[in-house]
């Protein structure tokens, strides 16, 4: 498990491995917001913790396609099925390095491009909370989608189309742990609510992302 | 015995290819299959692999103990070539490269990354990661590919080592390569056309 996260990990920050290719989309969408909403920031600061969340969101989207593709387009993925490392232990250390390389950097940076969106001064810390615990449940969900999109050509757009409605609910309550944070209202609810999905997620996907992935690889 | 096949069928996209395929591998010697393109070897080894299961009989000795090469050689191309090495190595809970890398020649490319290597130079590496899992069984799908003489003649003298060592192999080639083994034409084993009895098989 280790040697196939530090590979991973060594991936993706060499030549042409989309390390940063999601902040850097992350930080356009923030900074293309303003320009289309206009520069309203009491508007701007009330929409803030949604654009956020969606940005973020989608960013992740963004290099779901790479987790399990490289690997299959290279063979690496028939090779990997048939050493002793169990199926589900794979597609988890491969959404853990997801997470890492894409989630964690957007959850570091979200704080900063708050401040693009004039985010208000008590959200910065629930934002981030509620990121840190939602992004993982965004890379364990589409590494899902990337098992059950493995093998097809051009599967990008599919995986995507498979991939957004399965994020809705961590979506409604990142998003809302992020606005009534900035709004001083409790969290508790939505907190909990998005802890238990990403738990949910993280313990029973990996299982169905294993099966999906030895029926593709037949 | 090390790796048993019983009556064997193998499917390809839900189709049988091969039926009643029986063969026996003992330690110490290779099997080599033979056949026309598209009868079912590449199948019949990804079923030994264990990549997909066969639709009857049974296979005994596959569990945990064989390395497959395929035709992909399962490379990454930002990666040097020790690093791919020392993966493999890792992943199968080991981390001894340099037998292999030298029973390969690539000891001189160990620093080049695997992408700016040529396709034989490619193809060795790709053989050479049999070694370092350390399993007692290669299950090797046309092996020689884009190797010229010279790496022919490194692979076998490779897989001769192997078998000295009290390993097997399956291979699917069309040349010689002067094994101590037997040769299975598998197109003995040729499917024949059946009808669906059950509506729902269609779509498995």
């Amino acid at each position: 498990m280790i040697p196939l996260l530090k590979r991973d990990l060594a991936l993706a920050v060499r030549a042409g491995g989309g390390f940063g290719l999601g902040l850097a989309f992350f930080l356009i969408v923030v900074t293309l917001v303003p320009f289309a909403v206009g520069p309203q920031s009491e508007l701007l600061g009330r929409i803030a913790p949604g654009i956020l969340w969606l940005g973020a969101l989608l960013a992740c989207l963004l290099s779901l396609d790479r987790i399990l593709a490289l690997d299959w387009e290279d063979g690496s993925l028939d090779l990997l099925a048939t050493a002793p490392l169990p199926m589900e232990g794979i597609v988890s250390v491969k959404a853990l390095a997801h997470w890492l390389t894409t989630g964690l950097p957007l959850v570091i940076a979200a704080p900063v491009f708050g401040v693009l969106l004039n985010l208000a001064a008590p959200g910065f810390f629930w934002l981030t909370l509620s990121l840190l615990l939602g992004t993982p449940a965004l890379s364990v969900i589409g590494t899902f989608g990337a098992a059950l999109t493995v093998g097809l050509k051009r599967g990008g757009l599919l995986l995507s189309l498979l991939v957004l409605p399965l994020y809705v609910p961590t979506l409604i309550f990142g998003a809302e742990v992020a606005r009534r944070g900035a709004e001083g209202m409790g969290v508790e609810t939505p907190l909990m609510m998005l802890a238990g999905i990403s738990l949910a997620v993280i313990a029973l996907l990996p299982f169905a992302s294993a099966a999906v992935l030895r029926v593709n690889l037949r | 015995m090390i790796l048993q096949a019983d009556t064997l069928t193998v499917t390809r996209g839900g189709i049988p290819v091969l039926e009643e395929v029986s063969f026996d591998l003992p330690p110490e010697r290779a099997l080599v299959l033979r056949g026309p393109n598209g009868i079912g070897k590449t199948t019949l080894l990804r079923t030994v692999a264990g990549l997909q299961p066969p639709l009857k009989g049974t296979l005994t000795g596959a569990e945990d103990r064989v390395a497959y090469a395929a035709h992909a050689d399962g490379l990454k191309s930002t990666l040097t070539v020790a690093e791919n090495l020392t993966f493999w190595a890792r992943v199968f809970g080991r981390d001894e490269i340099a037998p292999a890398l030298s029973a390969y020649e690539l000891d001189a490319l160990q620093t080049r990354a695997a992408g700016q290597l040529s396709a034989g130079q490619k193809r060795r590496l790709g053989l050479a990661r049999l070694m370092v899992t350390g399993r007692p069984v290669w299950v090797l799908d046309e092996p020689t590919v884009s190797l010229d003489r010279g790496a022919v003649a490194l692979f076998a003298a490779a897989v001769r080592a192997h078998l000295a060592a009290g390993g097997a192999a399956l291979i699917a080639t069309h040349i010689d390569l002067g094994l101590d083994g037997d040769a299975l034409d598998v197109s003995q084993f040729r499917a024949r056309p059946q009808a669906h009895d059950d509506f729902d098989e269609v779509f498995l």
